[in-house]
């Protein structure tokens, strides 16, 4: 698999703040990449500096194997970009900027175009300035979807799209992903996030602080198991088994924290007590967002905040 | 009734701390420009029998009639406030204009009433809160000019009446401005509503003050009622009055269409367009031009009609300029060559190349307008390269003025022809002669915008610099070099005069130049989001 976004030592200061600290990203071909952080960490940032809209003050950025800062147009015919605050001129209808930046890309796929209309449930004879801001982002995503591109750059594109709508474009990502393209995914919406990507890198302050398959990055955190068991365990007992961090009586059912990896063996351990019922639930992608956050989640809760003033 | 007013005090104080500086600073220059051009006028004229003489001059000669109206009287207070009459009423009137505008309608496009609206604000309150700070302002403006005249030991009364004249310009203007951002949804479109009753005031204006017989009709123009206060002269305190009565009717109209409307739109409703786009929007030249071709049209008919209106004026001015000591008096007044007629023409024409530069500069100013509100991302995230964007707003703006120097030489040949000896032939060379100027103005908008984007509107402060540099310049005996710094002071004086050849093709270079290293910095900079 080659490499379609390669970042090493990436750094961006506006004024006084540091918004990228050596950011190191590698998205391969064909990947959907998942690009996790909160507001203000640096996505967005990331992105422009992808896009050549911004110059790194440091590090290299490779692109398709070139430079985006020195080779934007030619890199721009093989991309095309979802921002996440899409602004659409209050003049033009939705149908005719999805025509424009399709054309400003080098064509769109028109039978596409029709689907995603009719998936999306867009009005393409609205004007600009009468779309909500879910439909803003609509004609964008139908915009980008639409054309003949290998990599889609798409930065935070669900925001103020509802449920149903941000279903659809998981649909259509995995299509995506079917047709061979690669996707840059940045968003702060875990579900969305498990739901489409592959690869994911989260990202913190601007650095990454983490970056694998979903599947490996499960691996490194742990599963929670939960049994009832025909003859009693004692949770000191199981707490000695390698792999367990914890254990707890939970009325007649044990439950575990196991390394993931160690899932298999703890399993095989319960069962030497006759398992009756058995849950095991891999960690979500909340659970690994708020591993590399949890120092961030000491800030005062409101009710604390209340009870103080 | 007091509720749909909540959050007034408030909106005001917000719109007072963005704008204090801009407000400040414009409104202490309008009263340096009324007490320099004061000053410099009495020490040139000691006494009212020497200012006699040169303001007979001044009153019999038709291009400046067209352009300051009358001359409130023949003394030296009369001479030396009769350029502030109009350039201080043109002036109150912009600024109100920009202030409601600004705190009306530009909000509501961005969006920023929804977070407003949200909060404990009245439906009433942003149009009063916008329409307050606009008559502060003016008021402000008013009172400063009035005081800075103090010091040069006029008339007392004539400086008040100063005031007043300004006075009655921002009112009024406000007004207009308070209706037309109810009118349309955009700020673009709003902008054209008001700014087109102001020049048809001035074109009413104008055609009035010169003409024969048809005097009475500039008290339909607001303009003409700040004109005919003539402080100095008759010192009407009292056309005050009219002008609130005016006003207040105006408030009351757009307070109507406020209530009849939904925030974020016009009173004209926005229809569905194509779902797909024509054949042509599909560039970024094509894009732009989808932009910008609205407000061309918008311009091209007001220079049509303008260049006309002018032009008409030819068979008046040759009439007062009959006899030939006059015509040599007034030759020498105004420095230029050729016949009388042709002079008048050569002021007109500059006169019209200023409001072409303005053109140029909102146009380029699309640059920034689209970068800010981040549809310039979008657009530069596509093959499409920095430069060639770039190039295709700069080319309407270049373009256009072009056009629209064309547009009104024809026009004002055309209608000049007709009655005198002076038509196409000459009115047309001289328009387009103005266009080096006009294409610096909109080299340095580019400039600006490549090297210091937050700051690209200040292309507006330099127009203005150069246009109080060539209104009052001379008067101020400022050297040579600082005169020189306006473009418009190197063009030749067409028709029938020099045509500065080595002039024109300086300020080409220079506009080339200017372009250049704005499109450089452009290239080089960081996309702001």
């Amino acid at each position: 698999m080659t490499t379609v976004i390669e970042t090493r030592g990436l750094r961006k200061t506006f004024g006084a703040t540091v918004a990228l600290d050596s950011l190191d990203l590698t998205v391969r071909e064909g990947e959907v990449h998942g690009f996790l952080g909160p507001n203000g960490s640096g996505k967005s940032t990331t992105i422009r500096v992808l896009l050549g809209l911004l110059r790194a003050d440091d590090g290299s950025v490779s692109l398709l194997g070139r430079d985006p800062w020195t080779d934007a147009t030619e890199l721009h015919r093989q991309l095309a970009y979802v921002p996440g605050d899409v602004a659409l001129w209050p003049n033009l209808t939705g149908g005719e900027v999805i025509d424009l930046l399709g054309r400003l890309r080098g064509g769109i796929d028109e039978r596409k175009r029709v689907a995603l209309l009719e998936a999306f449930e867009l009005d393409p004879t609205k004007k600009g300035r009468s779309y909500s801001k879910g439909n803003r982002q609509k004609v964008a995503l139908v915009a980008a979807l639409a054309s003949d591109v290998p990599l889609l750059i798409l930065d935070e594109p669900t925001s103020g799209l509802d449920p149903l709508m941000e279903k659809v474009f998981e649909d259509w990502v995995a299509q995506a992903r079917q047709e061979g393209r690669t996707v840059l995914l940045s968003s702060h919406i875990l579900s969305e996030v498990e739901a489409t990507a592959d690869h994911v890198s989260i990202v913190r302050a601007g650095r990454i602080v983490d970056s694998g398959s979903l599947t490996d990055l499960r691996h490194l955190t742990r599963s929670s198991v939960e049994a009832t068991l025909a003859r009693p365990l004692a949770p000191s007992e199981a707490e000695r088994w390698p792999g367990v961090h914890s254990a707890r009586q939970d009325h007649d059912r044990v439950v575990l924290s196991v390394d993931t990896s160690a899932v298999g063996d703890v399993v095989g351990r319960l069962g030497t007590h006759g398992i009756e019922a058995l849950t095991c639930q891999p960690p979500t992608l909340e659970e690994l967002f708020l591993s590399q956050y949890r120092d961030e989640l000491t800030a005062p809760r409101p009710d604390e905040q209340a009870v103080v003033g | 009734m007091t509720s749909t007013f909540a959050g007034t005090a408030a909106l005001l104080r917000l719109g007072w701390r963005r704008d204090r500086w801009i407000i400040t600073a414009a409104v202490l220059t309008m009263a340096a420009t009324a007490y320099g051009s004061m000053a410099a006028t009495l020490d040139l004229y000691p006494d009212d029998t020497l200012a006699a003489a040169g303001a007979r001059v001044m009153a019999e000669n038709p291009s400046v009639t067209a352009l300051y109206g009358p001359l409130p009287s023949l003394t030296a207070a009369g001479v030396g406030v009769l350029k502030t009459i109009m350039m201080g009423s043109l002036f109150a009137a912009f600024l109100a204009f920009a202030l409601v505008r600004r705190h009306t309608r530009t909000e509501e496009e961005e969006g920023r009433f929804e977070l407003v609206g949200g909060g404990v604000v009245g439906r009433r309150a942003p149009l009063a809160a916008a329409v307050c700070l606009a008559l502060l302002s003016v008021l402000a403006t008013g009172v400063l000019c009035a005081l800075a005249l103090l010091p040069t030991g006029v008339d007392p009364v004539g400086a008040v009446a100063l005031g007043v004249t300004i006075l009655v310009a921002g009112l009024v203007m406000a007004g207009i401005t308070a209706v037309a951002v109810q009118l349309t949804a955009t700020t673009r479109g709003a902008g054209g509503i008001a700014l087109a009753a102001l020049g048809l005031a001035f074109v009413v204006r104008a055609g009035a003050d010169t003409s024969e017989r048809g005097q009475d009709l500039v008290y339909a123009s607001f303009l003409g009622w700040a004109e005919r206060v003539s402080p100095f002269g008759d010192n009407r305190l009292w056309m005050v009055v009219p002008a609130v009565a005016l006003t207040a009717l105006l408030l009351v109209a757009a307070d109507a269409l406020l209530q009849r409307r939904d925030l974020g739109a016009g009173l004209w409703a926005a229809r569905p367009g194509p779902a797909r786009a024509s054949a042509r929007l599909g560039t970024p030249f094509g894009l732009a031009w989808r932009l910008q071709r609205g407000a061309l049209l918008g311009w091209t008919i007001a220079y049509a009609v303008l260049g006309s209106v002018v032009g008409s004026l030819a068979s008046s001015v040759a009439d007062i300029a009959s006899s030939p000591g006059m015509e040599q008096m007034l030759r020498k007044m105004s420095g230029g060559q050729g016949s009388i007629l042709e002079v008048f023409f050569g002021t007109e024409l500059r006169f019209m190349a200023i409001g072409v530069a303005a053109f140029g500069i909102t146009t380029a100013l699309r640059l920034h307008s689209e970068e800010n509100a981040g549809r310039a991302e979008v657009v530069l995230a596509t093959r499409v390269s920095r430069w060639r964007w770039l190039a295709s707003h700069v080319v309407i703006a270049m373009g256009g003025a072009l056009w629209l120097l064309l547009v009104g030489g024809a026009s004002a040949g055309a209608s000049a022809g007709a009655v005198s000896s002076t038509g196409v032939g000459e009115l047309l060379p001289a328009a387009l002669a103005t266009a080096p100027a006009v294409l610096v103005c909109v080299g340095l908008t580019v400039t600006l915008f490549g090297l210091v984007p937050r700051l690209t509107p200040l292309a507006w402060a330099l127009l203005a610099a150069f246009v109080l540099l060539g209104e009052f310049g001379a008067l101020l005996e400022l050297p040579a070099w600082v005169m020189g710094l306006s473009p418009f002071d190197h063009l030749g004086s067409l028709p029938g005069g020099d045509a500065n050849p080595a002039g024109l093709v300086g300020l080409l270079a220079v506009a080339t130049a200017v372009t250049a290293v704005g499109a450089l910095a452009f290239r080089r900079r960081d996309i702001a989001t």
